[in-house]
Order: structure tokens, then sequence, then C-alpha cells
């Protein structure tokens, strides 16, 4: 957040983890819900998925069942939004934006309707394969006109998305955490959109990243104190509109370069988004963008999938260490530890 | 009998029966014997799924209730595949299809393809399991092979994609599998190729257009060599289907796009053999109407809520292993 004096003010993140909150979205949403009558959920058959469940069982005349068919569900939802109502699509991310891409967008983003895209399993969160990974939604989503694109990174953003969204008057699409979920960011600062959040200052490199990177890129946190080198963090939930004073200052800041690590392809997400500001500032420094690189992924544990695709704090090191020159000597010990999720924890929703 | 029938160890099946006097006594002995044959790999089939549901406290255990009959029906003789010469091994994750010279084709478990010979794609990936458990009850998969499902670069995904075993198409997301098999179908078509092209379907893939305009296509095509055979549980995710969204009359809305379809009790093994074995002129869509929770009482109980079981409770959890212990114990 910007101080009056234009002073970024260093937003204090939990690291380690002190609390995980189990299914942050689904008592919440209900709360919300309960004075705003407009308000419709609409599923493809993955309601105890995607954390509806009770939802559907506290509001039933306000949930649509619109069976396993996601392109017609845009479609309705469209619809329904011409009329007043503000449809809540909630299903994995990829049956929105790959399955259903036309309806979204000529049947929602184009008339600019107030229609919620609630994504899940974004990225490689999920070990339901290629077919369920969502690595490529932020750069089609950024390129779809009339569209806001959001993405949560911690419990606080999960519940203070519905009241950030509702600024908006137009589509907004964003990437939701579910199951045991992280809290990150103190209760009281929510998530705002075109606000990112600066977690650590220093002059030397300057990281970014947005969703399960931000808890990731913390783990490096003690090791870069320890070895000297002044890291500014920057925890990004809205990607487009991208960019902001915070963002502008710690682009502008970093001696050596910069790094982006998304839970995305490198192509048209962060990194991408990184670079264009950067170009049209004149910001001239090196940029690393870690994530996917041009490749789908496969069904594995996401620990393991971000190991594999050079996601985790390890490779964060390695990407200093490429921009300074220099090793620092870091070790897996000096790494806080990492969560890992059981596969079948009580949290996960019923099916993936 | 298929040529690509085996038995468990990976032994060859028994010749066929010479021709001659006794030929007609010996195919009616050979029927019945093909028809064990399918029973005995379904209770293969659903004992190694529920005894992996049990390891992994959870899993997609009612898939294998409701479809392991027309998996046994399909492999054993309902289609026409080339034999394995052995158990295959599955190989670790060796990089997507375009990003990597190591990558290798799920289908080869499925034998050597011929213009003559059936060609198979599985549709619901998250079937996999069961799947799986199919290719090592036939012979074509290394049993070792089931320690690797669903372990950090294994190949035996959860939900399986066209590098697992027996995979020929990436169809995690619904519905896009007989599509590709009309492609296939009509280049075979064009080829004048005499083997069949087969998919499997979950029920549930019938809620997606795509499965209609596809329907409609083989139809306008004249793909009679498409064949589909579809596990009518009526269950998804959300519960009952027929508290999610209507697919039915399914016999009949099929035959209305110009596709032949006939209804079969999925769990009778002659039903389902014979039923493969009709000749159709259209494309061909054999409806197997089946239990998600066929003969485990237990599962019943979580009704309507089948799709994917994860253990409630230690007392639920113990309930299930004392019907495994019975189940194995009978078979
Ligand atoms: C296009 C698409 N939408 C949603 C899903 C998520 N999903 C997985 S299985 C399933 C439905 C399950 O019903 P069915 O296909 O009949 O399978 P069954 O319940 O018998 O296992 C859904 C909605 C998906 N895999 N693909």
């Amino acid at each position: 957040m910007s101080a009056a004096s234009g002073q970024a003010v260093i937003s204090k993140a939990a690291d380690p983890v002190r609390e995980m909150v189990s299914r942050p979205h689904s008592e919440n949403f209900i709360a919300w819900s309960a004075k705003r009558p407009e308000v419709l959920v609409l599923s493809a058959d993955l309601t105890s998925s995607c954390e509806v469940g009770k939802w559907r069982d506290t509001y039933p005349d306000r949930f649509i069942t619109a069976a396993m068919a996601e392109q017609n569900m845009l479609g309705v939802a469209g619809g329904l939004a011409r009329e007043g109502f503000v449809p809540f699509i909630h299903t994995f991310a990829v049956f929105i934006y790959r399955r259903a891409y036309d309806q979204l967008a000529m049947s929602v983003a184009y008339p600019n309707l107030k229609v919620r895209l609630l994504g899940f399993l974004p990225g490689i969160v999920t070990p339901g394969g290629v077919t369920h990974q969502a690595i490529e939604d932020v750069a089609i989503m950024r390129a779809t006109p009339n569209m806001t694109v959001l993405e949560t990174g911690d419990a606080t953003e999960v519940e203070s998305m519905l009241d950030a969204m509702e600024q908006v008057d137009g589509p907004v699409y964003i990437r939701v955490l579910r199951g045991e979920v992280p809290r990150l960011f103190p209760a009281n600062e929510p998530m705002r959109i075109g606000q990112s959040r600066l977690l650590n200052q220093g002059d030397d490199i300057t990281v970014l990243t947005a969703g399960i990177t931000t808890e990731e890129a913390l783990r490096a946190r003690h090791a870069f104190d320890r070895a000297g080198v002044g890291v500014s963090h920057v925890h990004v939930s809205t990607h487009k509109p991208f960019g902001d004073d915070i963002i502008e200052q710690a682009l502008s800041n970093a001696r050596y370069g910069i790094i982006t690590m998304e839970n995305h392809t490198i192509v048209g997400g962060l990194g991408s988004a990184v670079a264009e500001y950067m170009a049209e500032r004149g910001i001239g420094r090196r940029l690393v963008r870690l994530g996917l690189r041009d490749t789908y992924a496969h069904g594995a544990s996401k620990a393991h999938l971000m190991h594999e695709y050079g996601l985790d704090s390890a490779a964060l090191i390695s990407a200093v260490e490429s921009l300074i020159g220099e090793s620092l000597g870091v070790s897996e010990a000096d790494l806080s530890s990492a969560r890992t999720d059981a596969v079948h924890s009580e949290a996960k929703a019923e099916a993936l | 009998m298929s040529p690509t029938q085996q038995n468990q160890k990976g032994k060859p099946a028994k010749p066929r029966a010479k021709s001659g006097a006794a030929a007609k006594s010996v195919t009616t002995r050979q029927q019945i014997d093909a028809v064990e044959r399918i029973e005995q790999i379904a209770t293969g089939v659903r004992r190694r799924v529920f005894e992996h549901t049990l390891k992994h406290n959870g899993g997609y255990l009612s898939q294998a209730l409701s479809a392991s009959e027309i998996f046994a029906a399909l492999y054993a003789g309902g289609m026409r595949l080339a034999p394995c010469k052995r158990p295959l091994k599955p190989g670790r994750f060796a990089g997507v299809p375009g990003t990597s010279n190591n990558y290798r084709s799920g289908d080869r478990f499925n034998g050597e393809t011929a213009p003559g010979l059936d060609r198979f794609l599985f549709s619901p990936a998250h079937y996999a399991l069961v799947l799986y458990a199919t290719l090592i009850e036939v012979g074509r998969l290394q049993e070792s092979a089931l320690s690797e499902f669903n372990v950090d670069g294994s190949t035996l995904e959860m939900i399986g994609a066209e590098h697992s075993p027996g995979v020929a198409t990436t169809t995690g997301s619904l519905a896009q599998a007989l599509s590709q098999a009309c492609g296939i179908a009509l280049a075979r078509k064009m080829r004048n190729e005499a083997g069949r092209t087969w998919v499997f379907m979950s029920d549930g893939e019938f809620q997606e257009g795509q499965t209609w305009e596809a329907l409609a296509f083989a139809a306008f095509h004249g793909l009679s060599k498409l064949r589909a055979v579809v596990d009518a549980n009526g269950q998804q995710c959300d519960g009952a289907m027929s508290s999610v969204g209507h697919i039915e009359p399914i016999i009949e809305r099929i035959r209305s796009f110009g596709c032949d379809a006939v209804e079969v009790n999925g769990h009778d093994a002659g039903a389902l053999k014979a039923a493969l074995a009709e000749k159709s002129d259209k494309p061909y869509v054999v409806v197997a109407r089946t239990d998600p929770a066929k003969g485990l009482e237990v599962m019943a109980r979580r009704a309507p809520l089948l799709h994917y079981v994860r253990f409630t409770s230690d007392s639920e959890r113990q309930d299930f292993e004392a019907a495994y212990q019975q189940m194995v114990g009978a078979s």
C-alpha cells in the first residue's frame, strides 16, 4: 500500500505460515450472499469441489445446476446478467476458459456483463494432470477485452475477493484457492483491485509473485537476509489492469534485475505483464521469468511439479544467483520448510 | 475369442477349437468360457481398484463397481486388438507430446495397430484405474505397475493422459474422445479399413453438447464402424444424474440423431458380449445400465454421493475393509 508520502509501506506476511484456513470460500460466501439476492451460483457438476455445496443447501433457489455443459452455462450466465442478476460461475478454471471460450468472449465479455468467473485449480496445484491444470488462463483472460483478471494467494484474499470484485461493473475472472489454504496476509488487510502488496524491501533484486508462488518465495526470505542480498518482494493479485506505484517503484529500484514467479506458462502471464510494463516505462533491467517454459505439465503432486518446473524457492535462489553473478551458498536447510498437503486431507473437496 | 486374450499370468488363451464334428458343442463350450472369462476379469478389476481405494484412503471406486464388466467384455474379445507379447512395463513420465523425444503413447498397451484391427479410445479419464486394472487382468500391463498409480513421476496418473497405459487420447476434459474417434473412423473409412473404432464413455458425457455434435457428425458421414459403449451408472459428481441434468431417454435421443443404440444390463457378461458383437450399419452405441455400488452394500449407503470415495470416519473405513475381506474371500 502506498502511504501519503509516496513511500511504500511493507505489509507483514506470515513466515512461516502460522494459520491454515480450511475451505475459506465456503462459509464466507454464504455470509456475503445473505443480503445480496441478485447473487446466483451456476455450477457444472463440481459443486462441492468448488466449495459451494453448503451454499447450495443454504440458498437452493439461487443455485442453478447447469449440468456438465460449460459452454451453455456461460451463455446462460450472460442471459441472467442481462436481466440484472450477478451469476457466480463455479467450476475448475480449465472448463471456463478452455471449454467455453467463444461463449465467454461473445456472450459475457463483449457485452461487458457482470459475471463472476471463479476458476478453481489454477496452474499445477492439482494432480489431475494436463486436462485439469489451468496453465494459460491468465494469458488468455488478459487478452480478453473488458475482462478484469485476479488471483488469490492466501485465505485473506479468498475471503476478501468478493468485496473486491463487487467494485467491477463488468466480467471478472479470478483464480481461487480451495481446501487447506494458508493465511499469509493479516485478515484486516483485504485484497484490493489494482493494489499489490510489498512484502519485503531491498535494492538488489525485485521478485514479483502471485497465487501460490508468494508462499514459495517467502520460504527464501531468510536465506536472502543471511546472504546479504536486498530483495524487494511484491505480491500481485491483479493481473489486469496491471501496475501500481508499488510495482513501478520496485521495478525501478532493482539494481541487478527482476524475477517473476508464476504458477502458469511464462508466455502471457505475470512475467509478460511485467515485461510490457517495464518496456513501456523504459525500465532497462534484466528479467527472469520462472514458470512453465512453454510446456504442458502432467499429473503429480504440487510439490513435485513445482520442483520439476522450476517454480520452487530453490529455483528462485538460482535465479537470484544468475542475476547477481555469484553463489549465495544457500542449502535446502536455509529455506523455511515447505508445507505438504495430504492428497486426501479432510478439507479437500469431494472429488479432485 | 479374441487373439488378445491372455490370462492373469500373461499366458496365452486356449487355442481356438478345430473344425469338425465336435465344432458345434465346442463353440458353445467356448462361449460359456468366454462369459466366465469376462466375469473373472471383472472380479479381478473390482478387487484391485477396491484394494487401492483402501490403501490410499480414497479413490474412484464406484467407476470400477459399475464398469468392470464393460472393460472386461471389451478387452476379452469385444474388441479385436493385437496381443501384447507380454505384460508391458509402463515407464516413467518422459515429457509431453511435442517437447520430448522420449514421449511414448499409452496406446501401445492396446497392441500394434493394423487396418483390420480395432482401435480403442478411452474417454472419461477419471476411470483410469479401472483401465489399468483391466490391462493387468488381460496380461497387457505388468502387475507391479499398479504400485506406481498416482505416484509422482509415474505415467499411471489418477486421471490418465495419452502417455498412460491404454490411453490413446487425452480426454480428462470430458466428452472429447467421441469427436476424435469420429476423425479416426473417418480416416479409416477413407482408407477402406475393416477395423472398428471403439470409445468407452460415461453417461455424464451426454450432458456436453459436443457428444451430440459428434453423434450428428458420425451419422451424417455414415461412420458405421464407430462404436461407443456407455457406462450408464446414473451418477455424477453432484449426485444422481437425475438431480443435476437429464439425459433420458438416452436410447431414443441417440436414435433420433441417426445412430443405432441398444440397451443392455452392464453387469450381465453374456448380454454385454452379445451387444458388443451385434452388427450395425450405423454408428452404434451400447448403453450399459449399471449400478455404481454394484456388489458393495457399504458403497450404496453413501448414495447419492458416489463419484469419489473418501472415508469420512474410521468406522466407515472399517466397514469398507470388512467388505473388501468378504469380496476377496468370495472370489
Ligand atoms: C468438460 C469437463 N467438465 C467437468 C469435468 C469434471 N468432472 C469430472 S467427472 C465429472 C462427471 C462425472 O459424471 P460421469 O462422467 O458420468 O462419471 P461418473 O460419475 O460415472 O464417474 C465431472 C463433472 C470434466 N472432467 N470435464
